[in-house]
């Protein structure tokens, strides 16, 4: 007797056909509307939604939209029905059948860590690419000591990475009060006695004591060799604020992106916030050098992960050709800006008050709270 | 309680603690255990099972009449339809058998047969003059057909070419048939790409 047999595939071995560009077939089991909101996607991706509730009869209106080989991943949103359809698929006799071991949800939460540079003074810049969902996250090493910028609510991830490199978390920073997830930065400052910085203009109702970050503030990271210069770039929230790290790299956060600019709206003020994003991206980040490397707290487009999943670009790239940055009328510029904008990401409300400390989310319910989409740029879809 | 009193339950089916997908599949087998008309009150914790309920009666025609929270517990009430009102599996109605696209094509009649198989199928066998776009691509390249044309589906066994049907009725296209039961009946002649 053959055993018709389905396995597990963990999201870190799905980033791993995105980021290598190798086929994946993918039968997303989870209803229309969540399938349409979110799913996994990549170059080399092909994916198909037929919800489970329509294949408990039987699984022939899936298997013909199969091709006849190669390896079939179904996902759904926390396991369970991606194991019940993934089994039924396997006593059809179909091979390679594999189901997204912790759903959605765990791709949502799955963090690749994608080393950025070895900095002038000795240490290293790593990028943490949350595939899933498209926040990015940053760790500076240097000389057994660490600091975290926009850290993610998976906090564990950089506790263990940090103590890999054999190195201790003394600051996590935040470029500001994050709308489409929810900061780790506290969380992680609390529990291993780090710092945490966040900008003052953006947390006038926190509930918590914090280090406040100011314009030209300098963060040193093992001793005195690599500094983090903070750089006050309002627009996105009128906290926002970038930093320059070894003289080199450009944390912008949510205000300028790879391929598209931040959004001013998410806290319900754009017509006030457009001046200042417009003034940061065409006067502040003009007086910078071109020869910095933008990197971003969000990419929108699995096309903007270039070299191992990285996402970066030099500015003065940007500068050529990031649509939001040339713009060259003021009125088109605020149009762009404030009207037509991208649904707003899911929950986006909640996630600000948690993140102020005003309320205080299960881990259950902040899971619940950042699945979808990112959509803090003005491009996304 | 006192909202729940006024909803008249035949059955209440206990899916507290369970996870997707088995509120769905109980509440699929306890539907069938009640009669047409009556009412079963599912309780679920998974928060998920509200979208997939309501998808659920959407593609079956049972009737999703709303969802009731209290203290966690999500209390979903479908209304079994009757079987006539209750979807029967979507069938598209315009059919025609082998024999009769055989003789259309015999007689001349300008007749598109679109074959809805994947490449590989179409590739070694398919009906002379058959256009291939396969179904999983037809969202996308429908407009490579004429939306007055008369055109006749074709698939292995009239499966996917009916959801084709389905999906050329849906973007416009006034004249199409599901050939049936397709290439498995197919006697007429035929071509090969390689």
């Amino acid at each position: 007797m053959t055993t018709n047999a389905y396995n597990p595939m963990t999201a870190k071995e799905v980033t791993r056909f995105i980021l290598d560009k190798k086929p994946l077939f993918i039968l997303d089991v989870r209803n229309e509307t969540d399938y349409a909101d979110w799913r996994i996607e990549g170059e080399t991706v092909q994916s198909i939604n037929i919800p489970y509730f329509d294949l408990l009869e039987g699984v022939e209106a899936a298997i013909e939209r199969m091709p006849a080989e190669g390896q079939v991943l179904v996902v759904c949103a926390k396991e369970g029905s991606s194991k019940f359809v993934a089994e039924q698929l396997a006593e059809t006799g179909r091979t390679d059948v594999f189901y997204l071991e912790g759903g959605m949800k765990a791709w949502s939460e799955y963090l690749e860590p994608v080393k950025v540079a070895d900095l002038q003074g000795g240490g290293e810049l790593y990028q943490f690419v949350r595939i899933g969902k498209g926040c990015l996250s940053y760790m500076v090493l240097s000389d057994g000591e660490a600091a975290t910028i926009d850290t993610l609510r998976i906090t564990d991830v950089f506790e263990q990475f940090a103590a890999e490199k054999k190195a201790e978390i003394k600051h996590t920073i935040d470029t500001h009060l994050h709308a489409d997830h929810i900061s780790g930065g506290r969380q992680l400052a609390e529990k291993v006695g780090a710092t945490y910085w966040l900008p003052p203009k953006d947390a006038g109702e926190v509930t918590f004591e914090y280090a406040a970050l100011n314009d030209a503030n300098e963060i040193t990271v093992g001793g005195t060799k690599i500094k983090i210069q903070a750089l006050y770039s309002p627009g996105h929230t009128i906290g926002s604020t970038s930093f320059i790290v070894d003289d080199r790299y450009l944390l912008s956060g949510d205000i300028l992106f790879v391929e598209s600019i931040g959004r001013p709206d998410l806290a319900g003020l754009a017509e006030d916030w457009v001046g200042d994003l417009r003034n940061t991206l065409y006067s502040r980040y003009k007086e910078l050098s071109e020869e910095l490397i933008v990197l971003p707290a969000h990419f929108g487009k699995i096309t903007e992960l270039g070299e191992g999943g990285k996402v970066s670009a030099r500015l003065g790239d940007l500068f050529a050709h990031n649509p939001g940055l040339n713009i060259h009328d003021e009125d088109e510029f605020r149009r762009t800006v404030t009207e037509n904008l991208p649904q707003h990401p899911n929950s986006y409300q909640q996630i600000r008050q948690t993140n102020m400390g005003k309320i205080a989310p299960t881990a259950d319910e902040q899971r619940e709270m950042e699945i979808g989409p990112n959509r803090c740029a003005v491009h996304d879809k | 309680m006192s909202n729940q009193s006024q909803i008249q339950v035949d059955l209440t089916l206990d899916c507290k603690g369970l996870a997707c997908p088995m509120p769905i599949v109980k509440t699929k087998k306890a539907i069938e255990t009640v009669q047409s008309g009556q009412v079963v009150e599912v309780q679920a914790t998974d928060k998920g099972s509200l979208a997939d309920m309501q998808g659920w009666a959407r593609t079956t025609g049972h009737q999703y009449l709303g969802t009731i929270e209290e203290n966690g517990v999500l209390k979903h009430f479908i209304r079994k339809s009757s079987s006539d009102e209750a979807k029967p599996e979507v069938k598209f109605s315009v059919t025609m058998t082998t024999e009769e696209l055989q003789a259309k094509l015999d007689g001349g009649e300008a007749i598109v047969v679109l074959d809805v198989r994947e490449p590989a199928e179409y590739a070694f066998q398919h009906v002379k003059g058959a256009v291939s776009i396969p179904f999983g691509e037809l969202e996308s390249r429908a407009g490579e057909l004429s939306s007055d044309a008369s055109i006749a589906v074709i698939c292995r066994t009239g499966t996917r070419s009916d959801l084709a049907c389905q999906l050329l009725q849906e973007k416009g296209f006034a004249n199409v048939a599901n050939v049936l039961p397709g290439m498995t009946g197919w006697n007429g002649p035929t071509s090969k790409l390689i």
